[in-house]
């Protein structure tokens, strides 16, 4: 607190007040494969448009409401924190998103589509009756998406079960429900098919599994549901 | 004791809701022909095969006062009428707006999804009341006051794409000008500052949705509560931004242009550079000369409107009961209520 105030009365520029008082901001993450490598499913200039400028807004965007709200509230701007929000919603929601879904996919040589094992895999089962069951109802539900948003497998931590959800524009999860942890997300924003498929959706999620990476989703189910 | 029968005035008829906009006015062509036919079928002089013919769609056409044409469909069927919406074509062939918008796209944005949209809403108000309903009333049924029904989205959609086509002309772009530009001066202080706004708007409609130039006729942006005093600097162009499937339609606005902000719409051409498809629409495509046509149906429709609501006002201010009139009802004559000792 005294350095702040030290520095505001050094009239130190505020950028580098943000950086003293530690703001956080953040930075495209890398894929753990080529743009092309989940061909034929997703084309690589999907991917790349996709990492390099979708994700890229968002997050360039997100970091400048950031430095702005950090501004507001060091001021007492209240209005002005408010007014930010709906940015942060936006723009903090895809980069959360995206983050996730990059690590949802996987090339078919390094695992990407091969059904879940282990407890996650019997738990789609108790839950769904089926893996087909879970995702035909996980295609219906995105295709059913009116405009933009994302398909969900989640797992609900308080009930430890699994639900199927779907968000609207780039809402994260937890703003349908605090205690949903994201397991798979699909994005059905027009732009994370376009190229390929076009106005059809149904294929985009049709195909969309043969590169869907079971193993992150199953490390992420037993770090909650521990056997 | 007699009984003085009294000459009561005329008990007050109820008044009329003052919600814009009363339904009467929103007939468009269907419902009057509907309106017509059901009149006509008694009548032995018209078959039904004339009803189904194009004579009686224009005839009928042509008691709407809107500039707006909308295509009437006839399945011919001896003895019924059934009806459903048409896919209606953009007014330039699918290649005409090159290179500004490709052919490619108005054969996807224009062939799949407005034909999508017009399929799936004529399978979705098939063999329910809706079906009898032109498309402005379809929407305003199944908006259902923010309520939204299912056939909303589609209905919509519709809509929303036909103004949309006939938004664009090729070689369209440049200045608007007569009494739209001197609305636009007078509201946006110039066209550069229409044109910001219209940006602003377009790019910051998160998500899918639409970028909208509308003439709003009240100042009140309650839907319920009627401008007590209206006046023409009341009545002024607005820019708005609506999600998904919104048109200002719901709003009781009078839509002038559109641009689909949705991905679709662009991804193609533009992949995800939304502000140069935004820059590319106001400089090359837009039509100004139907913007001015649109706002002068508008201001002919709100004119309407307005002398309707006078009249409507005229009658009430008839039928008020004055303060002393009050009286009669309850009798200051002591002759009504007899005594109990007679």
């Amino acid at each position: 607190m005294a350095l702040r105030t030290f520095a505001k009365t050094l009239g130190v520029p505020s950028r580098v007040q943000q950086q003293l008082r530690g703001l956080q901001t953040f930075t495209l993450p890398d894929l753990a494969y080529d743009y092309g490598a989940l061909e034929p499913a997703i084309s690589g200039d999907i991917m790349q448009l996709h990492h390099q400028k979708h994700h890229q807004t968002y997050i360039t965007n997100y970091n400048k409401a950031l430095e702005q709200l950090d501004d507001a509230i060091a001021k007492g701007d209240a209005s002005t924190a408010v007014k930010l929000q709906s940015a942060i919603k936006f723009n903090g929601g895809g980069h959360v998103n995206h983050s996730i879904f990059w690590k949802n996919l996987a090339p078919t040589k390094e695992g990407g589509g091969e059904s879940p094992h282990g407890s996650l895999g019997w738990a789609i089962d108790e839950s769904f009756g089926s893996l087909e069951k879970l995702i035909a109802k996980m295609n219906a539900e995105g295709a059913a998406v009116q405009g933009s948003g994302w398909v969900w497998l989640a797992l609900d931590k308080e009930l430890k079960r699994l639900v199927v959800e779907t968000t609207a524009n780039q809402d994260p999860l937890v703003t349908v429900g605090p205690s949903l942890v994201p397991l798979i997300g699909i994005d059905v924003w027009e732009h994370a098919y376009y190229l390929q498929y076009k106005n059809v959706r149904p294929d985009y999620l049709k195909n969309i599994w043969k590169v869907i990476n079971w193993k992150y989703a199953s490390e992420i189910y037993e770090k909650e549901c521990p056997k | 004791m007699s009984f003085k029968p009294k000459t009561l005035p005329n008990p007050p008829k109820p008044h009329p809701q003052p919600n814009y906009p009363h339904p009467l006015y929103r007939l468009c062509c269907r419902d009057r022909e509907m309106l017509m036919a059901s009149v006509t079928t008694i009548s032995s002089h018209l078959t039904s095969a004339f009803l189904s013919t194009p004579e009686f769609c224009r005839l009928s056409q042509s008691l709407h006062s809107s500039q707006r044409q909308r295509r009437c469909t006839r399945r011919y069927v001896p003895g019924t009428i059934s009806a459903s919406i048409d896919l209606k074509p953009p007014p330039y062939p699918l290649n005409a707006l090159e290179p500004h918008m490709s052919k490619e796209t108005l054969e996807y944005h224009w062939g799949k999804h407005h034909r999508g949209y017009v399929n799936n809403l004529n399978k979705q108000i098939e063999g329910t009341e809706l079906e009898e309903l032109s498309l402005e009333s379809i929407i305003s049924a199944s908006y259902n006051k923010g309520d939204i029904l299912p056939a909303f989205n589609n209905a919509a959609q519709v809509w929303n794409h036909e103004f949309f086509w006939e938004s664009m002309k090729p070689g369209g772009g440049g200045k608007p000008s007569g009494e739209l530009l001197e609305l636009i001066n007078r509201d946006f202080g110039s066209f550069e500052g229409l044109v910001h706004e219209f940006k602003l708007a377009a790019t910051t409609q998160f998500g899918s949705g639409w970028a909208w130039l509308v003439y709003k006729e009240h100042k009140l942006d309650i839907p319920n509560a009627r401008n007590p005093r209206p006046s023409e600097e009341d009545k002024k162009l607005v820019v708005v931004k609506s999600p998904n499937a919104i048109n200002p339609l719901v709003w009781e606005y009078h839509p002038l242009l559109t641009l689909d902000v949705w991905e679709h719409a662009y991804y193609l051409d533009f992949e995800n550079r939304r502000t140069d498809y935004i820059s590319t629409f106001l400089s090359k495509l837009v039509s100004w000369d139907t913007v001015s046509s649109r706002l002068e149906a508008a201001k002919v429709l709100v004119a309407e409107r307005e002398r309707e609501m006078e009249e409507i006002d005229a009658i009430d201010d008839m039928d008020t009961i004055e303060p002393e009139d009050a009286d009669m009802y309850f009798g200051s004559d002591a002759d009504d209520f007899p005594e109990d000792d007679e």
